[in-house]
C-alpha cells in the first residue's frame, strides 16, 4: 500500500503556501499537515494528490493563543496540545474532555485540530466543537482572507466551504464564560474508533434555570451541527433530568441520521437520544 | 553461588525467543532479502464474480523497473493448489488455480503478477494492468439454493454427513423438541504480520528455496515439490520469525508458488510482501456457518437426539484443507454430552468470497456456540437451570474412554479422559457463580441489564501420529535440539528446551532449538492443531533420554563408576554421592567423536534421534463463565468478570500456557462482539482495513481469571501434556452469547455472532414498545 | 519536485544520509534504506501501531509520515533501546512478564510505552491503559503487556 508519486513542497510562510496552492490546487494539489487522515487514503491510493504542500514548517501556524475572548488555533496545532493546561477555563475544560476521545495517543501527537476541521469527517470531534461553539474557520488564499462560521463552513459529508486554493490557516473559538458547564460523550464500537454518534452540551445557570444552552450533534448526521430543537427545550428550564430527557427526545426527533451498512438510521437516532441526555448529565458535574 | 535448578518442567522460565525480538533483531519475512532481488506485486480481481476475457499488461510492462508481468498463460503448466492431505477426485475441480483462468470468483483473486526492481514501482505497474471482466451475479449466501460453479458442477461440491443411531425416531417420540437457527460470522486469524514469501533459486546447489515459510514446512515442501515437478531434495523451506499464525499462515497460497517459479525462470530472488488490504481479501477466512439444528430431549432435559443441517460458507475455492473444518465441526459438535442419536449434514457451499480454511479451534469455536446455545435453550424451555441441564448430560468419568462413531480432524473421536462435572464444580466455585446469581437478581431488580453466561467444551490436541527429534551435544557442552516443528510465537523453542534440559540435566539456556528447517531434519509436523508440545516435546524427551543414557555410559567408563550411580547437574556428570571426579557433557561429546580413541564400539557423537508415536488424540476440556452488563442506551456490552477453566494435562511452562489461553480469549472475544468480514450484495468486501475489521484492543479486554487444571495428565504421552493453544478461544463465542442472552432475559434471542450493539438495542427497544 | 531528494535521518544517534522519493514512507526508509528492520509494518494505514517510533521524543506512526518530513529530526527505534548487552528496563519487563509471543507488535509497543513514560513518568493506570490501547496485539491479549509496562514504569522512575 505505497502511495502514488507526488511532487513535494515545503513552504516556510503562509504567503508561500497559498501561492503554491493557487498554482497546484487545480492540478490536484493538497495540503499536508498532520497527515493522520490524508496519508492512509494515499496508502490506499484512494487519494492521489499530484502535489503535496507540507505546511508543518510554517512557524506562524503553530500558534495557540487567547486574544481577548477568542481562542486562536493555528493550522499546525496538534490534538495533543489540548490535553494540557494550555487553555484555561471552561473552554479549556471542554477541549480537554473532548481530546481524549480522538483516535489514539500517537495520532494525537501528530494530527491537527484544523486538519480535522478541514477534513470534515462526520465523526470528527473538533467539528462538533466548532459547530457547538459557532467557531470560525479562517481561510486564506491569494485572493484574500475569509472568515466562515461553522454553520456555513460545514456543507455535507466531508464537504466544506473551503475552496481548492484556500488554506485553513486557523480556527477561532469563543472563550466561554467561566461558569459554563461543559459535557461531551460519544459512542463507538471500540474506544478510539470513529464515533457512531456524539453529543456536546454547554450551558450556564441563572437562578437555577438553564441559560445559553448549546447542544451539538456529531457522528450521526452528514456533518456536525447545533440542535435548536433541543436548545429550545433547555432554555429557561429547571436543571433536572426531565429537561434532559425532553431535550434528548427533541434532538432525536429533529436529527437526520445517516445510514450505513452497520448502522440504521433508527439505531443512530436512538444513540442521539442517549448521547444528548448523557452529555447534559456530564455537564452538570463539570464546574471549572 | 546458588545451585541451579535441574527441574525445568513446570517452571515459568523466561523465553529463549525473546531477546532478538525485543531488540529488533527478528527475521520476519519482510526482514529477509537477497542481493539483486525482484519484488512481486499481485494484481487482483476487483469483482466477486465475472468472466475474465482479457488482461492488458502492455502499459505495465513499459514502466521503468518492471522486469516481467505474468498472467495464467505464462504459468499454464502449473496445476491448481492441491489438498494437504493428498488428492481427492471429487473435490479436485474446485481447487484454486495459481492465477485466474477465464473466470474470477472473489474480490482479491490473483489475476496477474508483476515483477519489478522496487515494491513502489511494482504497485504502480499493478495499477496499469487493465482487466477485461464481465461482471456476473455473485453468490453471497451459502444457505440459498445452489448455483452453477462450472460445467456440470454446482456450488455444493459435497455434503459431509456423519451420525449414528436413529434420529428420526427420537424426534417422533420426544418429550420436547428444541429448534434453533444459529449463525457464526465470517472472521479469521488476522495476524499482525501479513504474509510474505521469498523465493530463491540457488543455482550453485540446484536448490529452490522458500523463505518466510511457516506452520508445516515439511508437508509444504512435499506439496510444492509435487506441484513444481521437483524432487524434495531440491527444494527447501526456511522459517524465520513468524508474526502469528492462528492457522492462517503457512498453508500453500498462489503467491508462494509464484515466487518460486519466478525465482527459477527469472533467475533472480523474488520477494513478495502482502499488504494489509490484500491480507483481508486474500488470506484464509474462516468460521462462517449457519446451523439449523434440532434437539430432542426427554422430560428431564437429557439429550436423546440432535439433528443438524448446516451450511458451511467455504468461499470461492476449496483450499489446502479440503473439507476438514466442516468435517471437524460434524464430529465434535456433541461436545462433552451424552448423545444417543445424532445426524449432521454439512452442506459444503462455495460462494464468491475469499476462500476459507482453519482458524484456531476450527470447527469447535463454531459448534461450541451452536451446542451451548442449544443447551441454554433446553434449560429455558424446560424451566431448568442452565447448570442443571449441563450436569444431567455430561459424560461421567466412569464412561471414559468414551468413543463416538464420529470422525474429527481425520481421527475417530475417543475421549481419553475427562472429569467434566468435577471441573464444572471447581469452576463454579472459583467464579462464585451462586453469589453472582444472587447479585445479578438484585441488580436486575434495580433496572440493570446484567447476565451470566456459561459454556462447556471439549478440545482436540496432540494430532499424531508420529514426530521425531534429534538431540546433539556439542563439544562445548551446548545442546542442540533439531525438530521439524514450527514457531508462530507460542514459545515452542523454550518449551522444547525445558524438556531437553530437564532430561539431560543442563541449564535450559544452554539449549538451542532448531525448527522450520527442512534442510536440518528430514521429517516434521510443524505447529498446528495444538500438537507441537504434545508430539515434538515427547519426541524430544525420547531423544534426550537416549542421549542421557549414552552420556552416562561413556562417563561410567571414564569415571570408573556404575552408570546407575551417576547424576548430571548443570551439564556435569558425577557420582550421586558426590565423591570422585566429574566430567562435563562437552568433554563426553569430545570422547564420543568419531576419531576418539576412547569411543570404543559406541556410536559416534553424543547425539540421538527419538521418535514418539501415538494413535490417540487427546481431548482436553474446559468451562468458561462470564458476567456481562449491557448499556441499554447504546447496546454496548461490558464484561465484568470472566473465567476460563481448562484442563491442560500438564503445563511445561505455566506462564506460556496462560499466555496462550488469554491470547486465545482475546481472539474469541473478537469473534463474539467485534470481528466480521462483511460483503455487500455485489460481493464487494467491506472489511478491508483494520478500521473496519475490529479487533480487541487493551481497552476491550476484561480481566481474565484462568484456572489451569493439571488434575488429569494425559495418559497418551509420557509428559502428560494435553496442549492449550486452542483452549482459550474455543468457547468464547458460546459463553458471551450465553451471558448476553441472559442479560436480555434468556429468551434465546441471541442466535448469531458477532453480537452488535445495534442488535442488542433493537431487542431492548422492541421490548419497551 | 517528485524527484528524489537527499535527506539525513538521525536514527538512535547515528546519521543516515539517503536519497529518496518524497512518497517513501518513514518506516520504509528506516527499514530498507537505513537497514533498521526492528520497526515493523502491520497495516500501513495508521491503525495497528507496529511502526511506532519516537520522533523528537514523540511516539508517532512511521507509516503515516514521509521520510522527507523527518529530515534532520531525532528518531529513536527499538534498536536504540538496549545499551550494548544491557536491555532497557522496558525490554527486561517484557521478557519477565511474557509480554510478547510472536514479537511482531513488540517494537511498536516498546517505543510507545518508553516514549509515553519518558514524557510523563507518573502515568496512572487509566492513562496507561488508554495509551496501550493505541496499538494492536493479536497474540497476548494485552494482559502481560500492561503488567510489563507498569513494572517498567517503576524502574524507569527510580532511575531518573
Amino acid at each position: 500500500m505505497k502511495p502514488a508519486p507526488f511532487s513535494y513542497y515545503t513552504p516556510r510562510s503562509v504567503r508561500e503556501a497559498v501561492a503554491l496552492l493557487a498554482e497546484y490546487a487545480p492540478q490536484d494539489g493538497r495540503v499536508l499537515a498532520g497527515g493522520q487522515s490524508l496519508v492512509p487514503t494515499m496508502a490506499f491510493r484512494m487519494a492521489r494528490p499530484a502535489h503535496l504542500i507540507d505546511i508543518n514548517g510554517i512557524a506562524e501556524l503553530a500558534t495557540l493563543k487567547v486574544e481577548g475572548d477568542t481562542l486562536h488555533i493555528g493550522a499546525c496545532v496538534r490534538h495533543a496540545a489540548f490535553d494540557s493546561d494550555a487553555v484555561s477555563g471552561a473552554t479549556g475544560a471542554l477541549l480537554r474532555k473532548v481530546v481524549h476521545n480522538i483516535a489514539h495517543y500517537p495520532i494525537r501527537t501528530r494530527g491537527t485540530f484544523c486538519g480535522s476541521v478541514a477534513n470534515a469527517d462526520p465523526a470528527s470531534e473538533w467539528c462538533c466543537v466548532m459547530a457547538a461553539l459557532d467557531g470560525v474557520a479562517v481561510l486564506q488564499s491569494q485572493r484574500g482572507t475569509r472568515r466562515v462560521t461553522a454553520a456555513d463552513f460545514y456543507q455535507g459529508v466531508m464537504t466544506t466551504a473551503l475552496a481548492d486554493d484556500e488554506l485553513l490557516v486557523g480556527c477561532e473559538l469563543p472563550i466561554l464564560p467561566p461558569d459554563t458547564r461543559v459535557g461531551f460523550v460519544e459512542f463507538s464500537r471500540r474506544k478510539g474508533d470513529f464515533a457512531i454518534a456524539m453529543a456536546l452540551a454547554t450551558y450556564r445557570l441563572e437562578a437555577g434555570k438553564i441559560i445559553e444552552p448549546r447542544v451539538a450533534l456529531g457522528g450521526a448526521e452528514a456533518h456536525a451541527r447545533r440542535m435548536p430543537a433541543a436548545e429550545a427545550v433547555l432554555k429557561g428550564a429547571t436543571l433536572d433530568k426531565a429537561a434532559f430527557v425532553k431535550a434528548a427526545e427533541a434532538a432525536a426527533v429533529a436529527c437526520d441520521p445517516m445510514e450505513d451498512f452497520n448502522n440504521t438510521a433508527d439505531y443512530r437516532r436512538g444513540l442521539v437520544r442517549t448521547m444528548v441526555e448523557r452529555a447534559l448529565e456530564s455537564a452538570v458535574k463539570s464546574e471549572s | 553461588m546458588t545451585a541451579k535448578p535441574t527441574n525445568w518442567i513446570g517452571v515459568s522460565v523466561e523465553r529463549l525467543e525473546d531477546r532478538p525480538l525485543l531488540t529488533g533483531q527478528g527475521r520476519f519475512a519482510g526482514d529477509i532479502g537477497f542481493p539483486h532481488q525482484l519484488h512481486m506485486r499481485i494484481v487482483r480481481s476487483p469483482y466477486a464474480h465475472g468472466k475474465l476475457s482479457g488482461i492488458d499488461t502492455s502499459e505495465a510492462r513499459k514502466l521503468r523497473g518492471v522486469v516481467a508481468v505474468w498472467t495464467v498463460e505464462d504459468i499454464d503448466d502449473l496445476p491448481p493448489i492441491d489438498f494437504r492431505e493428498g488428492p481427492n477426485e471429487k473435490l479436485a475441480p474446485f481447487r484454486q488455480p495459481v492465477l485466474a483462468k477465464g473466470v474470477v470468483r472473489y474480490v482479491g483473486e490473483p489475476v496477474a503478477a508483476i515483477f519489478a526492481t522496487d515494491p513502489y514501482v511494482a504497485e504502480d505497474a499493478a495499477d496499469l494492468v487493465e482487466l477485461d471482466i464481465e461482471e456476473t451475479d455473485p453468490v453471497i449466501d451459502a444457505a440459498l439454493p445452489t448455483s452453477g460453479f462450472a460445467q456440470g458442477l454446482t456450488t455444493e461440491p459435497t455434503i459431509c454427513t456423519q451420525g449414528y443411531g436413529d434420529v428420526a425416531i427420537t424426534f417422533k417420540d420426544a418429550a420436547h423438541v428444541i429448534e434453533m437457527d444459529l449463525s457464526i460470522g465470517r472472521h479469521s486469524g488476522v495476524p499482525l504480520e501479513t504474509r510474505g514469501a521469498i523465493g530463491r533459486y540457488d543455482a550453485a546447489r540446484d536448490v529452490l528455496e522458500l523463505h518466510g515459510a511457516a506452520k508445516v514446512p515439511h508437508k509444504n515442501r512435499e506439496s510444492l515439490a509435487r506441484m513444481l515437478s521437483r524432487g524434495t531434495a531440491g527444494i527447501h523451506l526456511y522459517e524465520g520469525h513468524t508474526g502469528g499464525g492462528f492457522g492462517i499462515r503457512g498453508e500453500i497460497y498462489p503467491e508462494d508458488i509464484l515466487v518460486l517459479v519466478a525465482a527459477m525462470r527469472l533467475r533472480r530472488p523474488v520477494k513478495w510482501l502482502e499488504d494489509r488490504r490484500e491480507h483481508m481479501i486474500a488470506a484464509n477466512h474462516s468460521r462462517q456457518q449457519r446451523h439449523r439444528i434440532r434437539a430432542a430431549v426427554d422430560k428431564d432435559g437429557r439429550l436423546v437426539g440432535i439433528d443438524d443441517d448446516f451450511f458451511h460458507d467455504q468461499g470461492a475455492y476449496i483450499r489446502t484443507h479440503g473439507t476438514r473444518v466442516a468435517d471437524t465441526a460434524c464430529g465434535i459438535l456433541p461436545g462433552p454430552y451424552r448423545l444417543p442419536h445424532f445426524r449432521v449434514s454439512a452442506h459444503f457451499r462455495l460462494t464468491n468470497k475469499t476462500p476459507a480454511a482453519t482458524y484456531r479451534s476450527p470447527g469447535r469455536y463454531e459448534t461450541n456456540f451452536v451446542r451451548e446455545r442449544l443447551m441454554d435453550q433446553i434449560a429455558r424451555q424446560l424451566g431448568l437451570s442452565r447448570i442443571e441441564v449441563r450436569r444431567r448430560n455430561l459424560i461421567a468419568p466412569e464412561e471414559m474412554p468414551y468413543a463416538r462413531p464420529l470422525v474429527a480432524l481425520g481421527d475417530e473421536v475417543v475421549f481419553d479422559s475427562g472429569r467434566y462435572e468435577e471441573l464444572l464444580d471447581k469452576a463454579l466455585a472459583r467464579f462464585e457463580w451462586d453469589e453472582l446469581e444472587v447479585a445479578v437478581k438484585k441488580r436486575r431488580a434495580a433496572g440493570e441489564f446484567v447476565g451470566l453466561g456459561l459454556a462447556m467444551y471439549v478440545e482436540k490436541s496432540g494430532l499424531g501420529p508420529t514426530d521425531g527429534a534429534r538431540v546433539n551435544v556439542h563439544t562445548n557442552g551446548e545442546v542442540e535440539v533439531i525438530t521439524g516443528g514450527a514457531s508462530m510465537g507460542q514459545g515452542f523453542e523454550t518449551v522444547i528446551a525445558q524438556v531437553a534440559a530437564q532430561t539431560l540435566g543442563v541449564d535450559y539456556r544452554n539449549v538451542r532449538v532448531i525448527h522450520g528447517r527442512t534442510d536440518r531434519i528430514e521429517y516434521g509436523i510443524g505447529a498446528h492443531a495444538t500438537r507441537a508440545t504434545v508430539m515434538t516435546a515427547n519426541a524430544t524427551l525420547v531423544a534426550a533420554e537416549k542421549v542421557r543414557a549414552k552420556a552416562l555410559d561413556m562417563a561410567a567408563q571414564l569415571l570408573q563408576a556404575d552408570a546407575a550411580n551417576l547424576t548430571i547437574v548443570d551439564g556435569v556428570v558425577s557420582r550421586t554421592d558426590g565423591s570422585g571426579a566429574s566430567i562435563d557433557l562437552g568433554q563426553l561429546a569430545h570422547h564420543l567423536r568419531p576419531v576418539s580413541p576412547t569411543r570404543g564400539e559406541r556410536e559416534p557423537s553424543l547425539a540421538s534421534d527419538g521418535w514418539f508415536t501415538t494413535d490417540h488424540m487427546t481431548y482436553p476440556y474446559g468451562a468458561q463463565f462470564a458476567l456481562v452488563k449491557i448499556d441499554p442506551g447504546t447496546g454496548g456490552v461490558t464484561i465484568e468478570k470472566m473465567l476460563i477453566a481448562f484442563d491442560v494435562g500438564r503445563a511445561i511452562n505455566p506462564m506460556l500456557v496462560r499466555g496462550q489461553l488469554v491470547g486465545g480469549f482475546a481472539q474469541g472475544l473478537g469473534g463474539a462482539l467485534f470481528e466480521e468480514f462483511q460483503y455487500d450484495e455485489r460481493g464487494q468486501p467491506l472489511s478491508v482495513t483494520l478500521a473496519d475489521y475490529l479487533m480487541p484492543t487493551a481497552h476491550e479486554m476484561p480481566v481474565v481469571d484462568v484456572m489451569m487444571l493439571e488434575d488429569a495428565p494425559s495418559e497418551t504421552n509420557p509428559l502428560g501434556i494435553k496442549g492449550a493453544g486452542e483452549g482459550g478461544i474455543a468457547a468464547v463465542g458460546a459463553v458471551i452469547a450465553s451471558a448476553v442472552d441472559d442479560a436480555l432475559g434468556n429468551q434465546g434471542l441471541i442466535t448469531q455472532i458477532p453480537i452488535t450493539p445495534q442488535a442488542i438495542k433493537a431487542i431492548l427497544d422492541k421490548r419497551k414498545a | 519536485m517528485s524527484g528524489k531528494r537527499d535527506i539525513t535521518l538521525n536514527i538512535n544517534g547515528e546519521d543516515f544520509t539517503v536519497t529518496v522519493e518524497p512518497r517513501r514512507t518513514l518506516v520504509d526508509v528506516i527499514r530498507d534504506d537505513c537497514g533498521q528492520t526492528g520497526t515493523h509494518i502491520g497495516c500501513e494505514h495508521g491503525v495497528c501501531g507496529a511502526c511506532t517510533v519516537l520522533v523528537d521524543g514523540e511516539p508517532m506512526r512511521s507509516c503515516l509520515m514521509f521520510a522527507v518530513q523527518a529530515d534532520g529530526r531525532r528518531i529513536r527505534t527499538v534498536e536504540g533501546l538496549a545499551k550494548d548487552e544491557t536491555l532497557h528496563p522496558m525490554q527486561e519487563a517484557f521478557m519477565k512478564h511474557h509480554a510478547l509471543q510472536c514479537g511482531f507488535c513488540t517494537p511498536g509497543f516498546l517505543m510507545l510505552a518508553v516514549g509515553a513514560l519518558e514524557k510523563n513518568p507518573d502515568l496512572n493506570d487509566e492513562q496507561m491503559l488508554d495509551i496501550l490501547s493505541s496499538n494492536l496485539c493479536r497474540c497476548t491479549g494485552y494482559e502481560n503487556i500492561v503488567k510489563a509496562v507498569k513494572a517498567a514504569a517503576v524502574v524507569m522512575k527510580a532511575r531518573v
